[in-house]
């Protein structure tokens, strides 16, 4: 049992590229901190550096008090399950699981109890004699799990080991993990691009963009509270809105294209600094399901605007209806931001979108073609600077 | 009558390709049973006597002899015993070949897993060895070997076998090092394993098949291996494919007995082979990744 400190942690490659740029990350014991981002934003570079497989530029990693930078992998008490999981090949299932306790030369009789133990955990109790190649996908993929777990390390590191599994499997094997997880309360590290995964798993998550740390919090803060445009395009499926909007003189309304979101005083109280923009365009952020069609919206909350929009498409989910439909404002999307000296989101990281899109209760009535009228509360988006890309508060 | 056309077409379709299949086929095995001819035309041969193994047309109907089997172990035959150049090719054949995988295993781990400094450059060096025509070493390796007092000696053969096969050897088990994943082995290393362990537990075995397959091409360049042992050796280091161009005196040729000498000179390669091919069905990495 122990915590991964991470402070102030750099990497830059041989040939210049700055993979990770200070990177500070405390991940607490027992806890599941999940590492997300787009391919190339470093996460699995700064995930090897915890295993000790990468050289550390500047910076410290510490496992427990401590500090690794110059262990090596053997010494480091680390477990973790790889991608395309790495068996050996020429070993049994059991031999894989057990390969690590027979280095440690754990005596053999601990070492099949223990082998037992985690193939029953795992359900692979009928394979144990198989090879690897005997296997399949989701079987390895709990070999993999089965070679982590058996050794009782301090720290889990997990680098995207759901992405080789259809899609059933994974959803399946995601809560094995976090159970498997819990149960042992070990300090975990797992890194994915797959925000679901993220969201479902972490009980915090560190979002990273160009090796940069942009935010680290619960799934919930995250997905309500995003502190930028990166965080806020990148979490949720389907994504946040983003259109661009204009501050009215006064700062008593919001222009999104042509039309008028009027702003409260209550809103103002909650985002001062919102005021400083009156008369300047700014990135205005909305959750498709913030896109309410009934007027019931209307009575309950009072502070609500009209916002019209063009259906474009309606795609039944059947437990919900999400509806694509474009306005006059230009809509934005945020794009993989592959330059590592940007701070944040650099020019040309947001990129001219297609539609919006709303989530509405499925049984509504739209067409494509029609014109659509949703309720707009003020409170309820998300306000951008569109230098900085920074949240306005 | 559409569909009975689709079946007249599909029917002719099926002819042309059955007799496409049976064509090629026999066209291959002519082919192999052509090159394999000299090998048959030795293997029948030495179940001759001398006296029908020569003939004008060729003697096909004969009574099969095991006469020039013993021939050739006596040492009363045109060459003196084939027992001890059997045991001079089995020693330097056994020893050089074990010499080129113990120095050609951790040279290519050099060259691929864990490359060194100017890789490249090195790999280079070891091709470009075989680049030398073999006649223009002959006279300064003499002069070593005399130099040495190792003329006519099997530690003489055994240096230079595994100098000639290293290169090729290093090359060839590179290439079988590179196809083991790296993550294979980084799990190993968090799994606790040293570089020892990770080479004798985890690549060794993941690349046998690899370093049977060098094995057995070593194995068969020096086992025949003529021109070397021709001028370094004459008697207390002979090897068989020396001992085999004694055959050929001045006496006249003894064409039963050279064929059976042949004959019982391949099994060892023959024998290196089989065992060898076992560990080559065996896939690489199978299910390693993924």
């Amino acid at each position: 049992m122990a915590t991964i400190t991470l402070e102030h942690v750099t990497k830059v490659y041989p040939n210049g590229f700055e993979a990770v740029h200070d990177l500070n990350l405390n991940v607490a014991d027992g806890e599941f901190m999940v590492l997300v981002g787009p391919s190339g934003c470093g996460k699995t570079t700064a995930l090897r550096m915890v295993a000790g497989l990468e050289d550390i530029t500047a910076g410290s990693v510490s496992i427990g008090e401590r500090v690794v930078n110059d262990v090596s992998p053997k010494d480091r008490d680390i477990a973790m399950v790889f991608q395309n999981y790495a068996l050996y090949p020429h070993m049994t299932v059991a031999e894989n699981i057990g390969f690590a306790l027979k280095l440690r030369k754990v005596p053999k009789e601990q070492i099949k109890q223990k082998v037992i133990e985690a193939a029953e955990l795992l359900g692979l109790t009928q394979w144990v004699d198989r090879k690897p190649g005997q296997l399949s996908g989701g079987q390895r993929q709990r070999v993999a799990m089965g070679r982590a777990i058996v050794r009782e390390p301090s720290v889990f590191l997990m680098d995207e080991p759901l992405s080789n599994l259809d899609a059933k499997l994974r959803v399946q094997m995601r809560a094995e993990i976090s159970r498997i997880q819990r149960r042992l309360g070990v300090a975990t590290l797992y890194v994915t691009h797959d925000q679901v995964e993220a969201m479902t798993m972490g009980d915090r998550v560190a979002v990273l963009s160009a090796g940069r740390l942009q935010q680290c919090d619960t799934p919930q803060n995250l997905y309500d509270h995003p502190t930028n445009l990166f965080v806020a395009g990148f979490m949720g499926s389907p994504a946040m809105n983003l259109f661009e909007a204009v501050v009215a003189e006064g700062a008593t309304q919001l222009f999104i294209g042509s039309q008028a979101i009027t702003l409260p005083s209550e809103l103002h109280a909650v985002r001062p600094t919102l005021k400083s923009y009156a008369g300047k365009s700014i990135v205005v952020g909305i959750r498709p399901e913030n896109l309410p069609l009934t007027d019931n919206a209307r009575d309950s909350e009072s502070t609500a605007s009209p916002f019209e929009g063009h259906v474009e498409l309606v795609e039944a989910l059947g437990s919900e209806l999400l509806v694509h439909f474009t306005t006059d404002a230009h809509a934005f999307e945020i794009t993989e931001v592959m330059d590592s000296n940007a701070a944040g989101l650099a020019d040309g990281t947001l990129t001219k979108g297609d539609a919006g899109v709303a989530r509405v209760e499925a049984h509504t009535k739209i067409a494509a073609g029609e014109r659509i009228r949703f309720w707009l509360n003020p409170e309820r988006l998300h306000y951008f600077d569109r230098a900085t890309s920074e949240l306005i508060v | 009558m559409a569909t009975s056309l689709d079946n007249r077409i599909h029917h002719k379709r099926g002819s042309r390709q059955w007799f496409l299949g049976h064509f090629w086929t026999t066209v291959t095995w002519v082919i192999a049973l052509f090159l394999f001819s000299p090998v048959l035309w030795m293997v029948i041969t030495s179940f001759k006597r001398e006296g029908s193994a020569y003939t004008d047309p060729p003697t096909l109907i004969f009574h099969p002899t095991l006469n020039e089997y013993s021939q050739v172990f006596s040492s009363g035959s045109g060459a003196g015993g084939a027992g001890a150049p059997f045991e001079h090719s089995l020693v330097v054949t056994v020893a050089s070949v074990a010499l080129v995988l113990l120095l050609g295993i951790p040279a290519a781990y050099a060259l691929s897993i864990r490359p060194i400094k100017r890789w490249r450059d090195a790999l280079f060096f070891f091709l470009a060895t075989k680049m030398l025509p073999y006649v223009a070493a002959i006279v300064p390796i003499y002069l070593i070997a005399e130099h040495l007092g190792l003329l006519d000696n099997v530690i003489a053969l055994i240096i230079l076998y595994t100098g000639f096969n290293l290169p090729l050897a290093v090359w060839m088990i590179r290439s079988f090092l590179l196809e083991v994943p790296r993550e294979v082995l980084e799990a190993a290393r968090i799994d606790g394993a040293g570089l020892r362990t990770e080479l004798m537990r985890v690549i060794f075995p993941m690349v046998l098949p690899g370093i049977a397959a060098t094995a057995l091409i070593c194995v068969i360049f020096t086992w025949n291996e003529f021109f070397f042992a021709y001028f370094l050796t004459a008697f207390n280091a002979q090897t068989v494919p020396v001992f085999l161009s004694h055959f050929q005196s001045t006496e006249g040729e003894y064409w039963a007995l050279l064929a059976a000498a042949a004959t019982i000179s391949c099994l060892p390669v023959i024998l290196a082979g089989w065992i060898a091919q076992k560990q080559l069905v065996r896939g690489l990495s199978l299910g390693a990744l993924k």
